[in-house]
């Protein structure tokens, strides 16, 4: 890794360049936050930001430590209850990105944040659901960030909490999910995205210094490699910047209050 | 009709043993002090509901009143773990506790039934996901016109619900603004319906520029208790910021067994309301 920023830093920059301006975008809290609101803060100024508490297009000062923050609510366009985010704007289909973390990934993008081993008696107990399987299911892109690590990258998740492209080509298509599902996974070490044919998550690059033998060593099943794989270009002067001035203003606020 | 009461009575009153409870807020408004309450009257066997848990369920999880919990996300917002919720969970301390695990589309279609007298919620969800083969009360229909298959989740109708607002006025009308979750839904939805406020006034009015007023009037609500503060550490928009730190300071609370009983005893248990849960805390370095 060159000198001059770090892991976190590139995977969340490496996000954050995939938020389209003017999508609208359901964001999660922690590092698909981070990476949304550098998004509206550098090339994306028309992103509409919308938290599952209801907030459609926040433009918080600084990161929520909660998916409901005051913050949040005080700079929305609209505040909705809970039932009609659910209902009107994520089932009804006008979500354009979702962007979902954790604990455990397949090869074809389903995720775990449920439990780590034995539903009934599990080794360790995740939060859970909350609104992953129907963002996962709705929205009409996903996005997944999560770091690289042999017991995250599985080839059998403990449980599945929310689909990505299920067992492969035509697997949305078979449960009649409206989504396109995830298109691209972001970790520290690079990006995955779905093999067009396959739908098997395929190293399509890989960020500066990291090598392909790395990824495909921290991944716990035999990782599809692009024919090319590209090097993420590294993050600007200004992302780092911006995301910095961000990260700074967040850890100043949260430890006051 | 609402009544005005302290809320030891209001608690005392609505709260039974085995109960249904319901303690919604969705990150903003959580009826923390009612919590408290429920755990200094020494409630037991409840069955409680919420999206989520937060820190307010992984202390009535942990000062054993709960015997089942439902919900559709239990972690520490923006932290981390429940380790209480994860304690009674992985290893049944300090009792075992049942789970009824949906994700939040489910649990809000299920208040809104339940709010609306109608059986079942209906919502485009789960499909593919493993909860419904864990959760009999997951179940999928057939739509009569279109034949796309649908999840349905039994109507939450709980025997008490209770929820925390900016205001009321002298006749129990209730106010509240921002984020405002399921806590309307979870009153309809309710047998029972306590609402703690931070002030009781002569007239009901938002501030002006406030996001998303919703007002529940009197008749659908028993009781009314003046609590201000009673949200802390969650936060009361136009009152008191969330308090960032203590839910950041919960994790080493409530990571060991003995430093949550100890914190539960002094702060909790060992005083009589919230001004005095406040003080206790205040005296306390670190809220330890």
């Amino acid at each position: 890794m060159p000198e001059g920023y770090t892991a976190d830093e590139m995977m969340t920059i490496a996000a954050a360049r995939l938020v389209r301006n003017g999508a609208a975008v359901f964001v999660g809290i922690g590092l698909p936050s981070a990476a949304a609101n550098l998004a509206r803060l550098t090339h994306a100024p028309d992103a509409v930001l919308i938290y599952e508490s209801g907030t459609i297009g926040t433009r918080a000062s600084v990161l929520p430590l909660s998916i409901g923050d005051g913050e949040l609510a005080e700079t929305a366009d609209a505040v909705v209850s809970v039932p009609e985010m659910f209902a009107y704007w994520l089932q009804g289909g006008r979500i354009d990105l979702g962007f979902l973390g954790a604990a455990q990934i397949d090869r074809y993008a389903n995720i775990n944040s449920t439990v780590i081993g034995d539903y009934r008696q599990p080794s360790t107990r995740l939060p859970g659901a909350g609104g992953a399987p129907e963002i996962a299911a709705s929205c009409k892109e996903v996005l997944i960030t999560l770091r690289h690590a042999r017991r995250a990258f599985v080839e059998t998740l403990d449980f599945v909490t929310s689909v990505g492209h299920v067992s492969g080509s035509g697997g949305r298509e078979q449960l009649r999910l409206p989504g396109k599902g995830p298109t691209a996974v972001i970790t520290d070490l690079g990006i995955l995205t779905p093999h067009p044919s396959t739908c098997e998550l395929t190293l399509t690059s890989v960020h500066p210094g990291v090598t392909v033998d790395a990824v495909v060593a921290v991944t716990g099943w035999p990782l599809e490699v692009a024919a090319e794989v590209a090097t993420t270009e590294p993050p600007s002067a200004k992302e780092l910047a911006v995301l910095r001035d961000l990260q700074q203003r967040t850890l100043r606020a949260h430890a006051q209050s | 009709m609402a009544e005005i009461v302290p809320l030891r009575e209001a608690i005392r009153h609505a709260v039974r043993d085995g109960d249904v409870v319901a303690l919604e807020g969705f990150t903003h408004l959580i009826p923390f002090a009612a919590g408290h309450e429920i755990i200094r009257q020494q409630r037991r066997h409840l069955t409680l509901v919420r999206m989520t848990p937060d820190v307010i369920y992984d202390q009535v999880i942990g000062a054993g009143c709960a015997a089942k919990l439902v919900f559709s996300w239990g972690g520490n917002p923006g932290v981390g773990s429940l380790h209480r919720f994860r304690d009674a969970v992985e290893h049944g301390w300090p009792a075992p506790l049942a789970v009824e695990e949906h994700a939040h589309a489910a649990m809000a279609a299920a208040y809104v039934a339940g709010a609306s007298g109608l059986p079942f919620g209906v919502l485009r969800g789960y499909l593919g996901s493993d909860l419904p083969k864990y959760n009999p009360n997951i179940k999928f229909i057939e739509c009569p016109f279109t034949g796309e298959r649908l999840a349905a989740v039994p109507a939450i109708r709980p025997d008490v619900s209770v929820i925390h607002a900016q205001k009321a006025d002298r006749r129990g009308n209730v106010l509240l603004w921002g984020v405002t979750g399921v806590q309307k839904e979870a009153i309809l939805a309710a047998a029972r319906a306590v609402v703690t406020v931070e002030e009781i006034v002569d007239t009901l009015e938002p501030p002006r520029h406030a996001p998303n007023p919703v007002v529940l009037p009197a008749w659908v609500i028993d009781a009314v208790c003046e609590v201000k503060g009673g949200a802390f550490p969650s936060y009361a928009l136009g009152y008191y910021p969330r308090n960032n730190a203590f839910y950041t300071q919960w994790d080493g609370i409530s990571r060991d067994r003995e430093t949550f009983g100890a914190w539960i005893d002094r702060h909790v248990r060992g005083t009589r309301d919230v001004a005095e849960f406040r003080r206790s805390l205040e005296a306390a370095p670190q809220h330890a």
